[in-house]
């Protein structure tokens, strides 16, 4: 008999509380940039695709959700031809983010990912791929690289010497 | 044996190793660059240094190269000592100064040897603040990449390329930090080896380029063991497929064929499985001719049961390019009397004539690795390079027995790279080639001798008789000729082991007698002596030892009424026969049903295309020319209704009624099936575990545990994931789930161990370094030379050649890339392949008045007249042409033959075909 009392007593002073209920959607919570939603892929600061296709995303992925294939154009730039993320079997861990060596794959606060029917939640690269260039936004893998691509020939890149000159006789 | 002590503790290991074999034949990890299994050691790189302690009170030691340290009994050395671990990782550190930010758009990411080397030694962060220097890529051909940067300067290119492969346009350039490896100038790697460098660079500075263009990971490739079907070697592969396309081939280290090398043509002839002349479902053409419709399986199978309708009216063609499996339900379907071998008639005699020689012996075929030990090598009609190039590669390695044991008087291992190199200098084993038309090896041999085929057969039969009786008992033989005869047979007889090869290439039936006529003094006289004949095609041999009628003979019980009904497996008779002839063949056939993989002439015509599976979709065995059979495993399964050609022919045999093939449920019934029919085939039974076996209950997966995007690849069409399909033909899973361990040697589906991502992961695998895979190197050898049986009668000696005025002997002539009929269809391989071309030689040409680049006409008897421009071949003997066999563009004609050449009237248009 007590004890229900007690029990009653208990919530009667939650009555008293802050209350934590938000009134979604009208009324929208705040995530932080790190929080682990949407994954998008992004932009460097020229505009251009920052995915290189190397598969370590794809790799890490414990679900095995992701999947793309990669392809070269004229300039020798890696590009993913399709790039395919079954959101319905993403588990938002992050690997992905951890793996990309180029800052490419992101996580976004967006969570609001809700679909009725599950092939909608197949996001193809035309749905992952922004215009900017995410949480990183300085970074440019090809600037760092040592491979040619059309606007940097080699020794062009940062921190690297001219090319050498096999004909040069200098000891 | 030698007793060595590793980090104090005792093991025995064989002797006359360097200490880094004898550690990674034990099992330890110790990273290394620039020694290689097969190049073995020159100490270059600094990388498995290891502590050498001179006794056991000894606390100090001192670091050694363990690659250049012979593992004497009672060494003592420290793997693990940490200024031992300190000193490799510092090299590591010093190797990485430059390497370029790549790994993420580099195609040897996750199966580097640097990476999984880096991750080894520990070392995980650059300290090096400095420029990197770069390098300028240089075009190298259809077949590599370039990509300098990336360069730690092991010398593994240069020492594959121009000490082991005879290459000699790639080498090193410039020196220090800027040392250079790569061409003189941008061009086409002319060596035909060149492919191994992939795999050898142990970073990725030279990548396949016909894998860049669809490329993914090696963590993410499908694969099974598989058998290269671009030649008779039969060197084992790993095919990878990635979403139902084939990506790329790897080398399967089988110590008894192919060790760690494959030819440019088996590592990228694969692209036919992929090109768009496949057949990708059944087709049925109107009996008028005309364009083919696709058509249901069902369709196909009513009209295949119009054509079968009436029994003992059919036929069948089979193909020396098809598997035994397929051959033998195809022999089933039609009787052992109407099966048909599917090549031309003198084929058909040669490989029958070089099975009767082997089989009956005494001289035994040897294996690629026995062929690598042999020390005097004597080469009869057959142009090695071209037809069989690993069996040139291997060749390249001979050295005589003698200079070995000088070396070891040195105190010079064979491993000891350099110093060995220097103290045999430069000296191979003998090797004499004898043939109608200059050959790959003739820069590397001993001796060269260009004759027409009978004449090169007369100074076999001289070589023979020298060996048994002392001089060469023949009249009008030339007094170089019988010279050379006596030279050849002493350096066969002081050989330890000397080796006769020849084949079925040089289209000469007395060029094979002569070889065994030779094998068979050796062995009565000295009771030495190999025998090797090369078979033209993949699984030649298993076709000869199958047995079958010849095209013409098909012909000849079509014309006479006996049959109406063809169907021909997996064979392009275009390329078989004639053009007249097959056409006639063709014509004279009611129904023809044609069951293959690729689009060609013949398919053409059928009436019904059945869709077969090339290697890489299907499971079946081959027998090289060694005899040997071998399983290949599907890699993939394909689209739509493409299926193994036996079981098309199985559902062939059902509809006519017949209760034969209903047994045949998995590829061993059909196995079993045939062994039981024709005993030679036994040891078929026992090539590879039956497709029952289960290691824990579980099967072998086809697919590395880290394979990615299961749950992506297919969700565009169907968002849930599709079962796996199961392979119930062999114990391999199309999944990465099953047994993790390492699998029987028949059934390694690729080479990967735990920090071992690369190629390298062979060592893992294999008995010891460079020896047999754990559990024995897969395959069974079908031919053993019968014991104790006399040689046969003595073989007659052709006559010495006579040619009319304006006659040509014309011989064949083989090219790497443009000879085999599939890997021409690749498109890297396609680039490689010269245009047509008839050869003379320079006198001859002159004589005739007719210049480099010009056309002549070409008439053989019974065959339509061709046009072909003239290229000058210098090593062709006077009075005799040569034509390029099966290359794109050149009309078949059956070889050797005496033909007319006409040289057009010299006009305007001269020269333009």
């Amino acid at each position: 008999m007590i004890s229900v009392v007690k029990g009653m007593w208990r919530v009667f002073l939650f009555l008293f509380r802050r209350k934590v209920t938000v009134q979604y959607p009208e009324e929208k919570p705040y995530h932080p940039p790190r929080w682990r939603g949407r994954i998008i892929l992004s932009r460097d600061p020229d505009g251009a695709e920052r995915c290189v296709a190397c598969y370590l995303c794809a790799v890490a992925c414990p679900v095995a959700c992701i999947s793309l294939q990669s392809a070269e154009d004229e300039n020798g730039r890696r590009y993913p031809e399709f790039f395919r993320i079954n959101f319905s079997r993403c588990i938002f861990c992050g690997f992905c983010e951890e793996a990309c060596p180029t800052y490419a794959i992101q996580l976004t606060p967006d969570c609001e990912m809700g679909e009725y029917k599950r092939p909608n939640l197949v996001y193809e690269k035309e749905d992952l791929l922004i215009s900017g260039t995410g949480k990183y936004p300085g970074y440019n893998f090809y600037r760092v690289a040592g491979v040619s691509i059309g606007g940097k020939a080699k020794g062009e890149g940062e921190n690297e010497a001219p090319p050498i000159d096999l004909h040069d006789l200098m000891p | 044996m030698a007793t060595i002590y590793i980090d104090n503790k005792p093991y025995v290991v064989k002797d006359r190793q360097n200490l880094l074999q004898v550690c990674l034949s034990l099992g330890f990890d110790l990273p290394y660059f620039c020694w290689h299994p097969a190049m073995h050691s020159v100490g270059a790189c600094r990388q498995c240094a290891v502590k050498l302690f001179r006794d056991e009170k000894d606390t100090r030691g001192k670091i050694i190269m363990a690659c250049m340290t012979l593992a004497k009994d009672g060494i003592r050395i420290s793997i693990d000592d940490p200024e031992a671990k300190k000193f490799r990782a510092g090299i590591t550190e010093f190797l990485m100064t430059c390497h370029p930010h790549d790994c993420p758009v580099c195609d040897e990411g996750g199966e580097c040897h640097l990476q999984d080397m880096t991750v080894m030694t520990g070392h995980t962060y650059r300290g090096y603040r400095f420029r990197k220097r770069t390098h300028r890529n240089q075009y190298l051909g259809p077949f590599l990449h370039h990509e300098m940067n990336r360069c730690i300067a092991c010398y593994r290119c240069v020492r594959f390329y121009c000490d082991y492969a005879g290459g000699r346009d790639l080498n090193a350039f410039q020196c220090g930090n800027r040392v250079y490896f790569g061409r003189h100038e941008d061009g086409v790697l002319e060596n035909i080896f060149s492919g191994n460098l992939a795999e050898v660079c142990p970073t990725g500075v030279f990548t396949d380029k016909t894998f860049r263009r669809h490329y993914t990971r090696k963590w993410d490739l499908q694969t099974a063991p598989s058998v290269c079907v671009h030649c008779a070697l039969g060197c084992n592969t790993i095919p990878g497929e990635r979403y139902g396309t084939l990506r790329r081939i790897h080398n399967r280290y089988n110590g008894e064929v192919n060790g760690y090398f494959l030819c440019d043509r088996g590592r990228y002839g694969y692209e036919f499985v992929n090109g768009n002349r496949r057949i990708r479902g059944p087709l049925l053409r109107g009996p008028g001719g005309g364009e083919a419709r696709p058509c249901t399986r069902g369709e196909a199978l009513s009209r295949m049961e119009e054509a079968l309708h009436t029994p003992g009216r059919l036929i069948g063609i089979g193909s020396p390019r098809a598997s035994l499996e397929s051959n033998f339900a195809l022999r089933t379907l039609v009787g052992k009397d109407r099966f048909f071998s599917g090549v031309s008639e003198r084929e058909r005699k040669l490989s029958a004539a070089a099975l009767e020689i082997l089989q009956r012996g005494p001289a035994r075929t040897p294996s690629l690795h026995e062929i690598r030990r042999a020390d005097a090598v004597f080469i009869i009609g057959e142009d090695v390079t071209n037809t069989a190039p690993i069996m040139a590669l291997t060749l390249l390695q001979l050295v005589p027995c003698k200079k070995v044991a000088l070396a070891r008087s040195l105190q010079i291992e064979p491993w000891d790279d350099m110093s060995f190199r220097e103290a045999i200098q430069q000296e191979c084993a003998p090797l004499y080639i004898a043939s109608a038309a200059p050959t790959g090896l003739d820069d590397e041999a001993t001796r060269v001798y260009h004759a027409t085929p009978d004449d090169v057969a007369r100074l076999a039969f001289a070589v023979a008789h020298v060996l048994e009786s002392g001089v060469p008992g023949m009249e009008g033989l030339p007094e170089n000729v019988s010279g050379l005869a006596g030279e050849i047979a002493c350096a066969l007889k002081e050989a330890e082991r000397p080796l006769v090869i020849s084949g079925i290439g040089g289209g000469s039936l007395s060029m094979i007698e002569g070889a065994a006529a030779i094998s068979r003094a050796l062995r009565s006289v000295c009771g030495k002596g190999e025998l090797s004949f090369l078979f033209p095609e993949c699984n030649s041999m298993g076709l000869a030892l199958m047995g079958g009628r010849s095209l013409a003979e098909a012909r000849e019980v079509l014309r006479e009424g006996d049959a109406d009904t063809l169907v021909i497996l997996e064979n392009d008779l275009f390329i078989r026969d004639a053009k007249p002839a097959v056409e006639e063949l063709l014509k004279s056939a009611q129904h023809i049903i044609v069951v293959d993989h690729t689009h060609n002439r013949t398919s053409e015509r059928a009436e019904l295309v059945l869709p077969a599976s090339t290697f890489a979709e299907g499971s079946g065995t081959l027998v090289n020319s060694e005899g040997r059979a071998q399983r290949f495993y599907r890699v993939f399964v394909p689209d739509g209704d493409i299926r193994e050609s036996w079981r098309w022919i199985q559902d062939m045999i059902s509809i006519s009624g017949r209760g034969e093939a209903a047994g045949w449920k998995v590829l061993d019934d059909i196995a079993g099936a045939m062994a039981r029919e024709m005993p030679e085939f036994e040891a078929v039974t026992r090539i590879a575990p039956p497709a029952d076996f289960r290691i824990s209950g579980e099967k072998i997966p086809r697919q590395p545990h880290r394979a990615s995007g299961r749950t992506a690849m297919h969700a565009h069409t169907d968002v849930h994931e599709p079962m796996p399909s199961d392979d119930l033909d062999s114990p391999l899973a199309f999944t990465m789930e099953g047994y993790g361990g390492q699998a029987p040697p028949a059934l390694i589906p690729r080479f990967w161990s735990p920090g071992w991502n690369s190629v390298q992961a062979v060592n893992k695998f294999q008995q010891e370094i460079a020896g047999p895979l754990k559990g024995g190197d897969p395959g069974q050898r079908l031919i053993e030379p019968a014991e104790g049986v006399k040689s046969a009668s003595p073989d007659k000696i052709p006559e010495a050649e006579g040619l009319r005025p304006g006659e040509w002997l014309l011989v064949p002539l083989y090219h790497t890339f443009g000879t085999e009929e599939m890997s021409v269809l690749s498109s890297s391989v396609a680039e490689r392949v010269p245009a047509p071309y008839l050869a003379l030689c320079p006198e001859d040409a002159l004589s005739l008045g007719i210049g480099e680049g010009e056309a002549a006409e070409l008439i053989a008897s019974g065959e339509a007249q061709q046009r072909i421009r003239v290229r000058y071949l210098k090593g062709l003997p006077r009075g005799v042409a040569g034509l390029p066999v099966s290359l794109p563009g050149v009309g078949m004609i059956d070889l050797p033959q005496k033909v007319s050449l006409v040289i057009p009237a010299k006009t305007a248009d001269t020269g333009k075909v």
